[in-house]
């Protein structure tokens, strides 16, 4: 690493991408005009970096241990949430929140394929192969061989549903409850609940 | 079709099964453009069999494909 001057722009520094020299471009640009202040955007990259998957996790465990907390979560995800007071408010709450439960019949996984939408109030932010081209251009056309490479080898007899978030619905996947967890308190089974189970291209960690 | 039409193109001219109906929403090829996106536009959570949107799928005849999309951008089948 070399030394940065603090005087060289963002969007002049010929390290960075053609896109993140553009994005920077357009925030001086937006910032100078008086549209927004820098502020504004520090306090919005906080709010997205505040979210994390252990939200989702949260709500996840009390689905596998609350029948009925499960079954409000399935019919009204954004309602039964609130009503627990897990804070999953968003500056953007704009779109609908779906919870997807996965079963031995069951297997749902997630994807945007025209860009790379995300329930970041509950997951906090994607990992980069959410948003790869490589990821959602191939898990529509073949999702058994990603799951895979994934490590989750999915049955014949499953039902491999798998939903392209392409409108105004970010999805929550319910990953089926390991076995040998029964007398785990929901605290513990949170911990088990991977980012990468709610998006559906794994299952939730088994107990040590 | 034109404009931000949020409809993916491996599914256009294929045939879906409605299975939900997600409520009214901004229409994106308002928004999508600065606009305020009204009226707004009834959003349906339509599904689809993998093995009818690709030729040579090769998963299991049950698999489905699921996609939102909006009213104005489906036709009865």
């Amino acid at each position: 690493m070399h030394d940065h001057s603090e005087l060289t722009p963002l969007a002049e520094d010929p390290e960075l991408s053609y896109y993140a020299r553009r994005t920077n471009a357009i925030e001086a640009l937006l910032i100078e005009k008086g549209v927004l202040t820098a502020e504004e955007v520090r306090r919005s990259i906080d709010d997205m970096d505040s979210k994390s998957p252990a939200v989702g996790a949260r709500v996840v465990a009390k689905a596998w241990v609350d029948r009925d907390f499960k079954t409000r979560l399935l019919t009204d995800a954004r309602t039964a949430i609130a009503g627990v007071g897990l804070n999953v408010s968003s500056r953007s709450p704009s779109y609908e929140l779906v919870a997807l439960e996965n079963t031995d019949t069951v297997h749902h996984a997630i994807v945007c394929t025209l860009c790379s939408c995300y329930p970041f109030t509950l997951l906090g932010r994607p990992p980069a192969w959410y948003k790869s081209v490589n990821y959602r251009a191939r898990v529509v056309i073949d999702p058994r061989d990603v799951l895979r490479e994934f490590g989750l080898v999915l049955a014949p007899e499953v039902e491999v549903r798998v939903h392209d978030s392409t409108a105004d619905v970010r999805y929550l996947v319910i990953p089926k409850r390991p076995s040998g967890t029964e007398s785990m308190s929901e605290e513990e089974l949170a911990a088990l609940v991977t980012r990468d189970s709610m998006i559906g291209v794994a299952e939730a960690r088994t107990p040590d | 079709m034109s404009g931000h039409i949020r409809t993916p193109g491996y599914i256009q001219g294929k045939s879906g099964t409605i299975e939900a109906v997600r409520g009214e929403f901004g229409n994106p090829e308002s928004r999508g453009h600065g606009g305020d996106g009204l009226p707004r536009v009834a959003l349906y959570l339509v599904s689809f069999d993998q093995t009818h949107v690709w030729v040579d799928y090769k998963g299991q005849p049950q698999d489905k494909l699921l996609v939102e999309v909006f009213e104005h951008w489906l036709e009865p089948a």
